[in-house]
């Protein structure tokens, strides 16, 4: 049996290698995000925007952009023959889940690196909040890998991917998008970052991502048999 | 790699009424074969009759609905991870990803079978040698030709040295040369356990040491 982190680093290794030469998702994901703060820049009318309203903002972007990549995620494996490969290889199957969790965490990390900092020229009266903020965006993030990664693997093997999707995956995030914005709000509130219940919303997403992490390393296995 | 596993005692593959279902079709129904180590079993049949079916079995790929299937040693599909990694198998698909070079998808099959280091590179650099492919090793899979996809599935299929091979039609899409190439590497004479599914008898029979004749709704026959 070939070690976990082997496969686990293979298989990452190959994900990232076929994105920086595609760039298949990376661009769509942020070009989406990007777009969608314009509109809600001119929709909205408002060249300020704090709280729960800037919190929604920010995570209906990043959640609706992150689909885009949780879509293509297996793309590669069904079309190409990665699942055939990697099933007839010596490996725990729990090190595709792994690697491709965090290979949606990568993006997910990339498509902020971008983003925020346009959302925070859009719509912040100033920068205070970012550094908070990252721990909300890494937790989050985390939770939306682990389910992504699950939903994806499931829905890669319909020909209603696309829709698959969103519709699965969009009610399972909703407890993660509460917290999410629950902790973002705060730290958006006029007149700088507060943080009341911060640690508490902290909390809760990391225990989602926990959840999500053990069912779908759990589950992984029985998903790629026939 | 599967060269260094001890042979298991009895036949390298024995198969005793082995059914799949799809629905209510049934792919394959009542299969029975024993197949020494070392042999060639020719799979013939017409299409449908459940050729691919079988070998996805044998592989590890699909689970059988009923019947029994031992391969190496090994009963399918409750000790189907002992059995990854002792197959090398050669499908319709290259199961070679088009974005990565013919040299970087070595590399990555070879880490998965915890091939690594300077003993991945020799034995990369063997076989696009054996393949004639050093050249255009570094190109993308989307850029070469099927041929040149099959030769590199082919390194794939026999990269870690696998006991038993599983060969979809290994000549397709191969020119006279190639063909010839895939014989040093994928043919009986490499000494390996060998299933061969084909549409080419005349090519295959006088390889073989038994034939399995597959039909749509007929009992198989081994001969």
């Amino acid at each position: 049996m070939t070690p976990s982190r082997h496969a686990f680093a293979a298989i990452l290794a190959k994900d990232l290698r076929s994105e920086l030469r595609t760039l298949q998702s990376l661009p769509a994901m942020a070009l989406f995000a990007v777009t969608t703060f314009v509109i809600f820049r001119f929709g909205l009318d408002r060249t300020s925007l704090s709280g729960s309203l800037a919190a929604g903002v920010l995570w209906a972007t990043l959640l609706f952009a992150a689909v885009l990549g949780i879509n293509r995620l297996f793309v590669a494996e069904r079309e190409e023959g990665g699942f055939d490969a990697i099933r007839l290889a010596p490996i725990d199957r729990s090190a595709l889940f792994a690697a491709k969790a965090t290979a949606l965490l990568v993006y997910l990390l990339a498509l902020e690196l971008v983003t925020v900092p346009i959302f925070a020229f859009f719509f912040l009266d100033s920068a205070a909040a970012l550094p908070p903020l990252f721990a909300v965006l890494l937790l989050a993030n985390l939770g939306l890998a682990a389910t992504g990664t699950l939903i994806s693997s499931m829905a890669v093997n319909s020909r209603a991917r696309d829709l698959l999707v969103p519709l699965v995956l969009l009610p399972l995030v909703v407890p993660l998008m509460i917290a999410a914005t629950g902790a973002t709000d705060p730290l958006l509130a006029v007149g700088g970052p507060g943080y009341e219940r911060f640690g508490t919303w902290l909390g809760v997403l990391g225990l989602y991502d926990l959840i999500f992490a053990l069912v779908g390393y759990a589950v992984f296995d029985f998903l790629l048999e026939d | 790699m599967g060269s260094e596993n001890t042979p298991p005692p009895g036949p390298a593959i024995r198969l005793a009424g082995l059914r799949r279902d799809y629905g209510d079709r049934a792919a394959l129904d009542g299969v029975g074969l024993e197949l020494a180590a070392g042999e060639s079993l020719v799979v013939l049949g017409p299409n449908g009759a459940g050729k691919t079916t079988l070998l996805r079995i044998l592989a590890t790929l699909l689970r059988p609905s009923g019947g029994e299937a031992v391969v190496l040693g090994c009963s399918l599909p409750r000790e189907a991870w002992k059995l990854r990694g002792r197959i090398g198998y050669l499908g319709h698909e290259p199961l070679l990803y088009r974005d990565l070079s013919g040299r970087e998808n070595l590399r990555f099959q070879a880490r998965l079978h915890g091939i690594r280091g300077e003993r991945a590179e020799a034995r990369i650099a063997e076989l696009l040698a054996a393949v004639g492919m050093e050249r255009r090793a570094d190109e993308r899979i989307v850029e070469l030709s099927a041929g040149m996809r099959q030769r590199l599935s082919i390194c794939r299929c026999v990269l870690h040295e696998p006991e038993l091979l599983l060969l979809d039609e290994p000549d397709s899409n191969l020119d006279a040369a190639g063909r010839e190439v895939a014989r040093g590497l994928i043919g009986p004479d490499t000494g390996r356990t060998r299933v061969v599914v084909t549409h080419d008898p005349e090519r295959f029979l006088p390889e073989a040491d038994q034939v399995l004749r597959l039909g749509i709704g007929e009992i198989a026959a081994v001969s």
